[in-house]
């Protein structure tokens, strides 16, 4: 063991990832709640620390561990990978600070497991480490799922079979591009030619929701507990793309993946009920944005995903924070039953308004100064060689641009605060809810910031991984923008008027899940029913022989009928005979 | 190596067969003494000395050398020699160590479950049977392998039968496993008079180079090769021919149960090894052959049916035993690959097999105890009424899923390397699917204890009820060796390649465990 930790320490550094893992197994064992919480709060800005404290400009390699005939590289960190350390450190300390008035040792603990692997898993330099961090995120993180209330059992359930499968997947293609490369196991460009880089792509294509894959999102982050989806938001579809921005940079096919990922949500979203299902399928739509951007893979786009990450992470925690304190105050997310609630929680509806604007892309808030440069590089990759196909994919990702600002910008606060009163008055979220709310509209303010002086888009940019001139606010851009956000909120007010808006109905929307969770599920039944009804046959048709073999045999040898107790042994002593005849034709065979 | 001067020049040079006769004598004793507590202290003490001999050999054969012992002087061919070897020695100790274990955990469990004045006979019955397994596997002597594998399955008929006190049903399986035992050696000594009349001799040794010099013999070997895989089939469960094991692991008394599932079919197992490896030779063309028909067919089967059943029971006991065929599927996948690394990740997972589910049973026997359940529907909120046994259940069960870390993980990452190595990735694929049915059938049983709360009988909640610390102890101690092996697999690993040196000369074959 000391061997280990020698290792460990001698090379100056670790992944920081350990140090929150470590806490979150702490904090099973610390029955006081403030403690729990205080090691929350300092683990992830211990982390970001440790991460500031170990980045030179240069790649860090540290934490070699070699494993029987494996060389594990446990910490990497460059340009690409510490933006979403940084990232996942600070919605650590946000999500901490939102679950404050929570006391939950699971969710403490899982929490900070599951951040810390996510943390581990970012860092990881071979596929392996990779690997085992992936698996360790969905495990820990599916007791968040459980802690939500009816059907959260089985729908974390379903979510462990995603990404079980996902890991396994992305093990399996692991260790045949390992092996095709003589052991060497490091993560770096893959590429889509390598030997079960398919796989790969697969593993992490469950992860981070592609098209047909996405369901879990959908199905269990609602579910979870207020705390629980909040911090689920996060970082497991966000780690997953990490994924493949190191693995899979400018592969054409991920361009059209992520076209399809934009669009397709934004329909299941205008009709969905719960509004914490809207996020998510919102957030299938964002992460579409960011896919898109690692397919195109230029400079430009690479850039424009990672800072999309950062105000991701931030305004998307912001909206469903905003929606957990609703339900947290209310009891509950469906729209048909919210309304007029900016009357009692005022203070919420602003920070609310600030997430939608940002997830919307408004000029001076967050996502506006990065998705623009995902656009803009589709632009440019459609203009210089990218063909028809390209613009296609443009027209897409504006029509998902409006679609997001209609779902998420408008449709959210829309029938949350305002809209029908739903005859709630309830108190204002608790002071902690509102202190994360509050610093994360503050960035989401404060990174989009045009002014020179105060940090702004330019020290978001610094941050990147590449280089790159680029000003979002240019004048065109920023009418450009507003025309599409005023076109959308034009065109929601129109179809709202005629009363052709679908209205907020209880009902629950089946997508692609349909597959497994009626037609799987009826199959199964089907199955079942079939298997019990041909075994219960078997059984009686094994009986009826037994039984007439039986009469046979008593007419023929006792009167008594000794032999009708159908001995329970006959059989199997026959199979025996059986398997020894075999055997002996297969050795004949053999022998010949 | 300095372990070895601590044991005295005697155990050096009769602890072979003082290994098998002392609890064959005991066993004699034990059954004419009046009281259970003495009878219970006795077999306690003496398979406590049987460790000790045990651990002894083991270090002499990891010192580097085999032992050949004379019985009575008469050297082979003419006389009966015991061998050890790093094949049957891990085999040997992992036997003694095992019944010390479980007689920790008898003595709160025998009472429980077995009548007052059989108490005495049943210790001795389990004396006379741990003496059989024992022998079989120390013996060099064919014939003499079937002496003992009679004695130890007849003291296991009357071992299982002991269980109708508790469980009535307990009579009929024990009446099934005999008539089937009975078939089972019957057509295995059969196989050896068929090895006699071709090779003249009844030392394993000598069968083995006269039969090299043959070039692998005539029909009459091959018949006597069929015969042999199909007996020893049967006493280790292979797939068709396990009828007789899931209703007597489920209706013996549970120590029976965790004693034999955990040595009775592991000392089979050992014997297939001998015979297939080094009486028949691989190289054979027919054995190899055969062997990767036969057993890899049948252990695949197993692998894939019994895990299957195992996911329909409702009777705890019996998922278990429809899983422990399934894991001598993987051990049979393992030998049938018929490579040095096959051969050492079955003997490997032998090993851990036999620690994971020696600490399954005993759990379940400690849940019987306290709650008398069985049913898989009764585990309701156990991890609140007897946290400590589920811990350890839980362990167990993760190590049989093979979930990194414990014990499964080593052997079974290490079996799929062996395959892969032959490039039978579809024996990789079913190892995968049968580890996820494994999730599903120990998940029905996890999922009970934790996540539903206990039952409420006569208004109240039933209050938390721990099992006592006789049987706790043994259940920890395999459970903490299964995360020992899982962290550190150094000691299994030198064990199984042992092994593997001896089948083939390769050195090696696995190339390290889980180790930093």
């Amino acid at each position: 063991m000391s061997d280990i930790l020698a290792n460990f320490f001698s090379m100056g550094n670790f992944n920081p990832g350990f140090i929150i893992i470590l806490a979150g197994l702490l904090c099973i064992f610390i029955p006081v709640s403030e403690i729990r919480k205080a090691l929350v709060l300092l683990a992830p800005i211990a982390g970001g620390v440790l991460i500031f404290q170990q980045f030179t400009s240069a790649e860090v390699i540290g934490g070699i561990w070699q494993v029987g005939p494996l060389k594990l590289t446990t910490l990497r960190i460059d340009s690409l990978a510490i933006i979403w350390g940084y990232i996942f450190c600070l919605a650590g300390v946000l999500n901490a600070i939102f679950g404050f008035h929570e006391k939950c040792k699971i969710t403490d603990s899982s929490a900070l497991i599951y951040m810390g692997a996510a943390v581990a898993a970012v860092f990881a330099g071979d596929l392996i480490t990779l690997f085992v961090f992936w698996e360790l995120t969905a495990i820990s993180s599916v007791f968040l799922i459980w802690k939500g209330g009816d059907g959260s059992f089985q729908a974390g359930i379903r979510y462990l079979a995603y990404h079980v499968t996902s890991g396994v997947l992305l093990l399996a293609g692991a260790v045949i591009y390992g092996m095709s490369r003589g052991g060497d196991y490091s993560f770096n460009y893959i590429g889509l030619d390598a030997p079960g880089a398919w796989l790969i792509l697969l593993g992490m294509g469950i992860k981070v929701g592609f098209p047909f894959l996405h369901n879990w999102i959908q199905d269990s982050y609602p579910k979870a507990s207020i705390t629980g989806t909040v911090i689920l938001s996060v970082f497991t579809t966000k780690l997953a793309l990490y994924a493949l921005a190191r693995g899979f940079p400018g592969t054409e096919l991920l361009i059209y993946i992520g076209a399809i990922m934009t669009c397709f949500p934004v329909f299941f979203a205008v009709i969905e009920n719960d509004l914490r299902k809207v996020l998510a399928y919102s957030l299938n739509n964002q992460l579409g944005f960011m896919v898109c951007g690692i397919g195109i893979g230029s400079q430009l786009a690479m850039n424009g995903v990672a800072g999309q990450v950062v105000a991701h992470v931030i305004f998307k925690s912001l909206l469903f924070m905003s929606m957990g304190a609703v339900m947290h105050r209310v009891g509950t997310a469906k729209a048909s039953e919210l309304g007029g609630l900016f009357r009692s929680m005022p203070i919420t509806a602003v920070f609310c308004l600030i997430g939608a604007g940002s997830i919307a892309a408004f000029p001076l808030l967050a996502g506006f100064v990065t998705k623009s440069m995902i656009i803009t590089s589709a632009i440019d990759h459609a203009s210089y060689g990218g063909g028809p196909a390209m613009w296609v994919v443009v027209l897409m990702l504006l029509f998902a641009s409006a679609g997001v600002m209609e779902h998420s910008g408008i449709k959210v606060p829309h029938f949350t605060f305002f809209a029908h009163d739903g005859g709630h008055r309830v108190k204002e979220a608790p002071w902690n809810m509102l202190v994360a709310m509050g610093l994360a509209a503050a960035l989401c303010i404060f990174l989009a910031s045009p002014i020179p002086g105060i940090g702004g888009y330019k020290w978001l940019y610094s941050m990147l991984p590449y280089d790159v001139e680029y000003n979002p606010y240019t004048t065109d851009h920023v009418v450009f923008q507003l025309q599409l956000l005023f076109a959308a909120m034009f065109a929601f007010a129109f179809l709202k008027r005629q009363g052709v808006y679908p209205d907020e109905r209880k009902a629950e929307i089946l997508d692609f899940d349909w597959t497994h969770r009626k037609l799987g599920a009826n199959i199964a039944i089907w199955v079942g029913a079939m298997w019990t009804r041909l075994s219960a046959n078997g059984a009686n048709v094994r009986a009826s022989f037994v039984d007439v073999a039986g009469r046979r045999l008593q007419q023929l040898f006792s009167p008594a009928g000794a032999f009708s107790a159908a001995s329970p042994s006959g059989l199997p002593a026959l199979l025996t005979s059986a398997m020894l005849a075999f055997a002996m034709i297969v050795i004949f065979v053999a022998a010949t | 190596m300095d372990l070895l001067s601590f044991f005295p020049e005697w155990v050096m040079t009769h602890g072979a067969a003082l290994l098998v006769v002392l609890p064959l004598l005991m066993g004699v004793v034990l059954a004419i003494l009046p009281s259970e507590k003495l009878a219970w202290a006795l077999a306690f003490i003496v398979a406590l000395i049987c460790s000790v001999l045990a651990l002894g050999l083991v270090l002499q054969i990891f010192g580097g050398e085999s032992l050949v012992y004379s019985m009575g002087g008469w050297d082979p061919p003419h006389g009966i020699s015991y061998v050890v070897d790093a094949l049957s020695a891990p085999v040997l100790l992992l036997i003694s160590l095992m019944a010390v274990l479980c007689l920790l955990y008898a003595w709160p469990s025998v009472r429980a479950e077995v009548e007052p004045k059989k108490r005495a006979p049943f210790y001795a019955a389990f004396l006379v049977c741990m003496a059989g397994l024992l022998g079989m596997v120390v013996t060099g002597d064919a014939f003499n392998v079937f002496v003992f594998l009679e004695v130890s399955s007849i003291s296991t008929y009357v071992l299982v039968g002991m269980g109708a006190s508790r469980d009535r049903r307990a009579l009929t399986a024990s009446f099934n496993y005999l008539i089937l035992g009975s078939i089972g050696a019957t057509f295995f000594v059969v196989g050896l008079g068929f090895l006699f009349m071709e090779t003249g001799t009844l030392n394993m040794a000598d069968m083995a180079r006269i039969l090299r010099d043959l070039d692998g013999g005539s029909r009459v070997a091959q018949v006597a090769f069929a015969f042999i895989i199909i007996g020893l089939g049967l006493k280790l469960a292979m797939f068709p021919l396990h009828v007789w094991l899931p209703s007597a692991y489920a209706h013996s008394p549970s120590f029976v149960t965790a004693f034999l599932a955990s040595t009775a079919t592991k000392a089979a197992l050992y014997l297939l090894l001998r015979f297939t490896f080094t009486i028949f030779d691989v190289n054979i063309n027919y054995v190899g052959r055969a062997e990767m028909i036969l057993l890899v067919g049948f252990g695949v089967a197993g692998m894939i049916f019994a895990s299957l059943q195992a996911i329909f029971q409702t009777d705890a006991r019996r998922t278990l035993a429809y899983s422990s065929v399934a894991q001598v599927g993987y051990m049979l996948l393992g030998i049938g690959l018929a490579t040095a690394a096959g051969a050492a990740a079955g003997y490997l997972h032998l090993l851990n097999h036999a620690v994971i589910k020696g600490g399954l049973f005993i759990c379940l026997g400690a849940m019987w105890y306290r709650f008398g359940i069985t049913r898989i529907s009764d585990f309701r909120g156990l991890s609140k009424t007897m946290p400590w046994t589920m811990g350890a259940f839980t362990i167990s069960a993760l190590s049989l899923i093979g979930v990194p870390f414990t014990a499964g993980f080593v052997s079974k990452v290490n079996l799929a390397t062996a395959a892969a190595n032959e490039g039978w990735w579809w024996a990789v694929g079913v190892i995968v699917i049968t580890s996820i049915l494994a999730i599903i059938y120990m998940g029905n049983i996890l999922k009970e204890a934790y996540f539903k709360e206990p039952p409420v009988v006569n208004g109240a909640i039933v209050a938390r009820n721990e099992a006592p610390l006789m049987m706790l102890i043994p259940m920890w101690a395999l459970a903490l060796a299964s995360i020992a092996i899982g962290i550190n697999s150094d000691l299994m690993v030198q064990a199984a390649n042992g092994a593997a040196e001896l089948l083939f000369p390769v050195t090696n074959a696995l190339p390290g465990g889980v180790t930093p």
